[in-house]
């Protein structure tokens, strides 16, 4: 038998204890700017003045944040569900095949309609490459875990097979597709340019940062006012619950997988139709796995999804700052700082939890309204 | 002579909960002593306060006369206090003899431990009736056995006094009747046993004295032999209690439901169901009784959809919905279901009550045009239902699992029956609710029944059976044993549920 304490109240739940396990994290990190012989608050305000000091680094720290906000939500609505979506990072990455399919191969289409096929294509390669770890889980009972991590890989390998030999211009050396010039998002400094006259600076920022916004109202919309969202939450919650309840498991497993990797997808369209504007090796970088750590930090929540992936565009963005105006924190000290942040995040989520609950509880009871 | 446990003005608040105020008791060596209240009086957690895991705000602990601090489990062991939990401890793959020895290794190396073990299980085994095979897996043991393990476990450990929380829950009548002897030989002995419980039967049959608590309070201590059913059980709930329901003679209209020989197989290929089968009319109650595990469960599972029977046929309203195999169907067709455990399926503890509300229901157009959910109208009709039937607090933004036992199980009553069904089946509708709860989902189920839809109960509690049903069928291992009226005897119904078969089924 556990001693058993009062619930937290929801401030603390949602709001003090990231805020403390950030500062917890913030002071490790300071930790090895100084044994690296740098003092940890320069480096901090680097951080900070280098993504929210200047139009440039919100730019930036915005498309950033874009990114997180699909893999983040794409591993919250799956972890609704009680899945546990790992292959976000294969998933974005299958997506880009599918936005450059449509974007190359369909470019007699004016831009209106070849964009939202586009898009469409995207979520659907995304989606595919969830629907199969999902299928094999709720049919097989492979564990989506290690499905989705073995989907990550083959998709590795898979897109580079298939931008190798069926998307690299003969004669091309760099590993890439030619350039998608119908399906294009305008990027900020772009719309700024041509639309108000005004210049400013150049950042990857672009019209899918209101996509992602778009898709965090729909996903709020889908878990927690709608039918099937109420089916995704009571199976995670309680599956014995759901059963009795006649709520197909298989089915919603599927679909949940689906709608997840679909989300995934989306990642692509910030990058490949946003920004890099042709299908190129590992444009993931690693946003797929950030996106476990932003749904993690913003309880599976679209608003604190939200700010969290904020958060992390501020640490990329400062990170890279960083490493250029401190050649002594180089490009690998800075990853060591956003994993720092991670573990404190995700893995060390209840490790302030009894110390505060203590605090809150002093009898160390339970509060029964 | 000194007593062996004294609690003097004992205290604990959870928050805003007075769990314990002011408890004060003795228990007198080589005794038992029932400590009996309905949940949520605070047995649990005075007797988790002298085991260690709460420290109560104020008062005194006293063991054999002398005032000791217990603030872990590790204090009370060494102090001669042993705990045998409702729910056990136990780890299942191990065996018995490591089991026992488990926690108390003393050492590295586990040899030595498990010989000296060995041969300490043989002399308890021999001074106290506590025969078991130490080298049987736990997981394979019956659930008697099991607990026969965790009163090893204590007196390895040494225990002086034993601690047993609700031990007969889980029982047979038998093994019950087992345990009590088992209980009787340690007392004669020199051991000390507190026995907690909410079954007064048990407390007359077995304890010397007994306290009896409400709200956080002991109300009373009493000699056993001086006192009776009644009066614990008005002292229990602080007024008198309908022991009997009330209820007019049924009125049977029209088959609802038809089971034809019904079978149901678990992995294994045992037939959990074997061949059952009977109807249940309109207007009137259907009470199954019988231990538990004897293939009501099951029984209940295949009828509301939830696992398909491998043959045989469930006819409801003229429709074979045993193919199904379908919940969300099986409703459509009229059928409501209160399950057995309404924990782990009735709702969903994370949920806001609304949300629990409409478990099952949910896909009601009443709650949203196809494919959405519309929050005001779940409120709404969630509130409306917490009002009628008195869930408390009628709160439907507070989460399910905050709620008592009583009232979460009129939570999920309320849905049930405002779903207005043909036929509702209930499985343990009262386990684990308090008496004034007891009464008024009775009432309801009755209700429901007079206004002419049928009812199939599933209960092992035979008293609930025989007040509520007006025809009774009991089950033993997987069969119906038999049919009874109402009127039936105890007797009658208790040998039909230990098998003996009077008559062919």
């Amino acid at each position: 038998m556990m001693q058993t304490r009062g619930e937290l109240p929801n401030w603390v739940d949602v709001g003090l204890i990231p805020l403390i396990n950030l500062c917890v994290a913030l002071i490790a990190s300071g930790l090895v700017v100084l044994i690296i012989g740098e003092n940890p608050f320069e480096a901090m305000w680097i951080m900070v003045q280098g993504s929210l000091g200047s139009l440039k680094g919100w730019g930036y720290m915005l498309y950033y944040a874009t990114n997180f906000v699909f893999t983040g939500l794409a591993v919250a609505v799956a972890f609704h569900a009680g899945l546990f979506n790992i292959g976000g990072e294969g998933q974005a990455y299958m997506a880009g095949v599918g936005a450059a399919t449509v974007g190359l191969g369909l470019d007699w289409l004016p831009w209106p309609i070849l964009l939202p096929l586009a898009i469409l294509a995207s979520m659907a390669m995304g989606a595919f490459w969830a629907w199969i770890p999902g299928v094999l889980q709720a049919k097989r009972g492979s564990h989506i875990v290690i499905t989705t991590i073995m989907f990550n890989f083959i998709a590795a390998s898979l897109v580079g097979y298939i931008i190798n030999y069926g998307f690299r211009p003969v004669g091309k050396m760099a590993v890439e597709s030619r350039e998608i010039t119908g399906a294009y998002i305008l990027s900020a400094r772009e719309v700024a340019r041509e639309y108000f006259g005004v210049k400013i600076a150049s950042s990857p920022l672009n019209f899918s940062v209101f996509l992602a916004l778009i898709a965090a109202w729909a996903v709020w919309y889908l878990l927690w006012r709608t039918k099937l969202g109420y089916e995704i939450r009571a199976l995670g919650a309680n599956p014995a619950a759901a059963v009795y309840a006649g709520i197909r498991a298989d089915r919603i497993i599927i679909i949940a997988m689906t709608i997840s990797g679909a989300l995934a997808g989306l990642m692509a369209v910030n990058e490949i139709l946003g920004v890099q504007h042709r299908l190129l090796l590992g444009y993931v970088g690693g946003a797929g796995f950030v996106g476990i750590a932003v749904a993690l930090m913003g309880r599976s929540h679209p608003i604190g999804i939200l700010l969290a992936a904020m958060l992390f565009g501020l640490l990329y963005q400062g990170g890279s700052e960083l490493s250029f105006a401190k050649p002594e924190i180089n490009r690998d000290m800075v990853v060591v700082i956003q994993g720092l942040v991670i573990l404190f995040m995700g893995a060390f989520e209840y490790a302030f939890r009894p110390a505060l609950s203590a605090l809150f509880f002093p009898l160390g009871g339970e509060d029964n309204q | 002579m000194t007593p062996a446990i004294e609690l003097i003005g004992i205290d604990k608040r959870f928050g805003s909960v007075h769990a314990n105020k002011d408890v004060s008791l003795a228990i007198a060596t080589g005794s038992i002593h029932g400590i009996i209240g309905e949940n949520g009086a605070g047995k649990s957690t005075l007797m988790s306060i002298l085991f260690g895991f709460y420290q109560a705000d104020a008062g005194e602990i006293r063991v054999k006369g002398k005032p000791v601090k217990i603030r872990s489990s590790s204090d009370a062991i060494a102090l001669g206090i042993g705990m045998v939990h409702q729910h056990f401890m136990l780890v299942e793959p191990f065996t018995v003899l490591e089991n026992v020895v488990l926690g108390a290794e003393g050492g590295r190396l586990i040899g030595p431990a498990l010989v000296k073990a060995r041969a300490e299980l043989v002399r308890l085994a021999k001074d106290y009736e506590l025969e078991v095979d130490p080298d049987a897996i736990v997981g394979e043991l019956p659930v008697g056995l099991q607990q026969r393990v965790e009163i090893l476990k204590a007196l390895f450990r040494g225990a002086e006094t034993l601690i047993l929380d609700e031990p007969t829950g889980v029982l047979t009548p038998d093994e019950a009747d087992h345990l009590f002897r088992i209980l009787r030989t340690l007392t004669d002995q020199g051991k000390t046993v507190i026995l907690i419980t909410h079954k007064l039967r048990e407390i007359i049959a077995i304890t010397d004295h007994v306290s009896v608590m409400r709200r956080g309070e002991v109300v009373a201590t009493r000699k056993t032999m001086e006192t009776d059913v009644m009066e614990l059980a008005e002292l229990m709930v602080g007024r008198r209690v309908l022991m009997h329901v009330e209820k007019g003679p049924a009125t049977p209209g029209e088959t609802v439901l038809e089971v034809k020989n019904l079978t149901w197989k678990d992995r294994k290929g045992i037939a959990r169901v074997d061949n059952v089968s009977f109807s249940v009319r309109k207007g009137e109650i259907v009470g199954i009784a019988g231990v538990s595990g004897n293939g009501q469960s099951e029984l209940l599972d295949v009828i509301a959809g939830i696992t398909r029977p491998a043959s045989g046929q469930v006819i409801f309203e003229g429709k074979d919905i045993g193919i199904l195999g379908d919940p969300r169907h099986v409703r459509a067709e009229g059928l409501a279901h209160v399950p057995e455990d309404r924990q782990h399926r009735g709702l969903i503890g994370s949920f806001d009550a609304a949300e629990s509300a409409i478990l099952g229901w949910h896909h009601l157009d009443s709650l949203g045009k196809g494919y959405r959910l519309d929050r005001d109208k779940v409120i709404a009709r969630a509130k409306s239902e917490m009002e009628e039937f008195d869930v408390r607090p009628p709160d439907p933004l507070l989460k399910s699992s905050k709620f008592s036992g009583g009232n979460q199980q009129k939570l999920i009553i309320a849905r049930e029956i405002k779903s207005d069904p043909d036929l509702l089946i209930v499985g343990q509708p009262t386990r684990g609710v308090d008496i004034g709860a007891i009464e008024y989902i009775h009432k309801r189920i009755i209700q429901l029944r007079d206004e002419g839809k049928a009812v199939l109960l599933v209960s092992v509690e035979l008293d609930e059976i025989r007040s509520m049903s007006d025809r009774i069928l009991v089950m033993f291992a997987g069969r119906v044993m038999g049919e009874r009226g109402p009127d039936a005897t105890e007797r009658e119904l208790g040998l039909l549920m230990a098998g003996v078969a009077q008559d062919a089924a």
